[in-house]
């Protein structure tokens, strides 16, 4: 049977173990405000949204202003350059889950004329040398399709410190 | 018993198979924005949200975090309840038991779902026992087609006593713009359409919805604040059993006959037919729609088909049900429980447009889930 839920029965002193997978499938819509920002990205560009009460400039965009509540509508593009907040080393593998393999980077990033911060990738970096307020850049993938993955990661900007 | 509470306030949104529009955040601010509207109040004025869903629906796990975008709880209490398909049913008592606490004044429920998102049988079917039932018993349709199967045994019930109630839910729907499928139907469509689990057709079964819910309770001071006419809390009750359907007592289905024992009691109701003014029940399949009435105390065991036949649930019956159209024609899970209840509520505040069933002293809605888990709430225009 193809969706048979018990893969393993393994069994030790008389007491199984039985072993299964969930395979659920899904389909995410992302919304008419996330399409508009992906679809940015795969021109290569990065767009926030303001919101005209609080004068925040959110980063990614989203449709609700969490503080006021209000209907958000007014885009800005922002970058391509950024200020890295925070960021950690990751020293060990989770190859199921990880888009690179250890040791690698991610941190957050505040891009010029944003308020808030986008998590991301950390790559052409010296990990050593990588500190809070160090200007970075985006790297595209070379064929963007349309989602958070093409930007590929951030690197330092050239000769920043 | 606790502080009196009142609905004083329901939006919903517009529901679709499909809504490609709107991420799921987006999908519950459109509820949330128009329940705050139907109530004039602002998201400052509610003090605490109750939010749910299906688990393993659109694969997010803590909602209740995810969602305040959409829920606007930012900075307020929020917490998450799921209880399977019953979970807006009990997301209504949670947002009562919190008012009737005394605790807060103003508390918003919210349910929703994007079935669109998944494939839902196969989410379902995580409800299961992983190594009992879940290979086989662990959809939707399968236990309650195995539930009418022994009902015509037992009583002669007929396939066309199902597609009756089918008929009635769908052409309710006409009425309301928020239902998802509005198609005029006839018996012959129901008995025509194809067969997904015997005896249930497709006719005969709820759809897959996107969707969501919200509804306000408010204390007793502040209720006739907010609204002259709020739809009053008289009882409400839950019955959970068992995790497997083998173990149920599917001829005497106890859950159903314990919630609504429950609160009739609370309410004083002896004969629903007569005390009972209009009633919103999660009716997931035409058949659940003849086999329970007979538990719900509407007759004597097995006698449902009659009063079926004769129209007594119809909308101009003794006791209309679902003018809303039920789940037959709208089923955002993790909303529809929370539906029947802002739908009973609209009824009792006088505010059900083209589906309003006339004057409505009394209302009942019921919610329904995994293993047989029933909910249940009274409202009423006057005061408990
Ligand atoms: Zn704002």
């Amino acid at each position: 049977m193809e969706n048979e839920t018990i893969l393993e029965v393994r069994e030790k002193d008389g007491l199984l173990i039985l072993q299964g997978v969930i395979r659920v499938p899904y389909t995410w819509a992302a919304g008419a405000v996330a399409s508009r920002f992906y679809a940015g990205l795969r021109d290569r560009r990065i767009y926030g949204i303001r919101c005209p009460t609080c004068r925040l400039v959110m980063v990614p965009p989203k449709k609700t202003c969490h503080r006021c509540f209000g209907d958000l509508n007014d885009w800005v593009e922002v970058g391509p350059e950024g200020t890295l907040q925070t960021f950690t080393v990751v020293h060990y593998s989770e190859p199921e889950l990880h888009p690179l393999r250890a040791p690698f980077a991610y941190g957050i990033i505040k891009m010029d004329g944003a308020d808030t911060g986008m998590t991301h990738l950390i790559g052409e970096a010296d990990q050593r040398a990588l500190k809070e307020g160090l200007r970075m850049t985006a790297v595209f993938r070379d064929k963007p399709e349309g989602n958070y993955l093409d930007i590929r990661y951030f690197k330092p900007v050239k000769g920043a410190k | 018993m606790g502080t009196r509470t009142a609905i004083v306030g329901v939006g919903q949104t517009h529901h679709t198979s499909k809504r490609k529009d709107v991420n799921g955040q987006e999908l519950i601010s459109e509820a949330v924005k128009r329940a705050l509207q139907d109530a004039a109040l602002e998201l400052k004025d509610i003090d605490a949200i109750v939010i749910g869903n299906m688990d393993h629906f659109e694969a997010i796990n803590n909602v209740d975090c995810w969602s305040i975008d959409g829920s606007g709880a930012f900075m307020k209490p929020i917490m998450k309840v799921t209880t399977g398909g019953s979970t807006g049913g009990t997301l209504g008592s949670c947002a009562y038991y919190h008012v009737a606490s005394g605790l807060f004044d103003v508390v918003m429920a919210i349910g929703w779902e994007k079935n669109s998102e998944s494939d839902t049988q196969a989410a379902i079917s995580t409800c299961a026992d992983p190594i009992v039932e879940r290979d086989f018993f662990g959809g939707a349709i399968g236990p309650n087609a195995a539930e009418y199967a022994m009902y015509m045994e037992q009583f002669g019930a007929t396939q066309e006593d199902a597609a009756l109630v089918a008929v009635r839910d769908h052409n309710n729907a006409l009425r309301n713009p928020h239902a998802h499928l509005r198609k005029f139907i006839t018996v012959e469509d129901v008995m025509k359409s194809p067969v997904l689990c015997w005896p249930i057709k497709l006719l005969d079964s709820c759809p897959r919805s996107d969707g969501a819910c919200a509804v306000i309770y408010a204390s007793e001071t502040t209720a006739p604040k907010i609204t002259p006419n709020p739809a009053w809390v008289h009882a409400t009750a839950v019955s959970h059993d068992y995790v497997y359907f083998g173990d149920y007592d599917w001829e005497m289905m106890p859950t159903l006959r314990t919630t609504v024992d429950r609160v009739y009691g609370r309410a004083g109701i002896t004969d629903p037919l007569k005390d009972v003014d209009v009633m919103e029940l999660y009716l997931p399949f035409s058949t659940c729609g003849v086999v329970w009435m007979d538990h719900m105390h509407m007759c004597s065991l097995g006698d449902a088909p009659k009063l079926i036949r004769k129209g007594v649930f119809d909308m101009n019956g003794e006791l209309p049900i679902n003018p809303s159209g039920g789940v037959l024609s709208t089923n955002p899970i993790g909303a529809t429980g929370l539906i029947r209840l802002g739908e009973a509520a609209l009824q009792v505040m006088g505010r059900a447009g083209e589906r309003q069933v006339g004057d409505v002293r009394t209302a009942l809605a019921t919610a329904f889930g995994s293993c047989y888990w029933f909910e249940a709430t009274v409202l009423r225009s006057t005061k408990p």
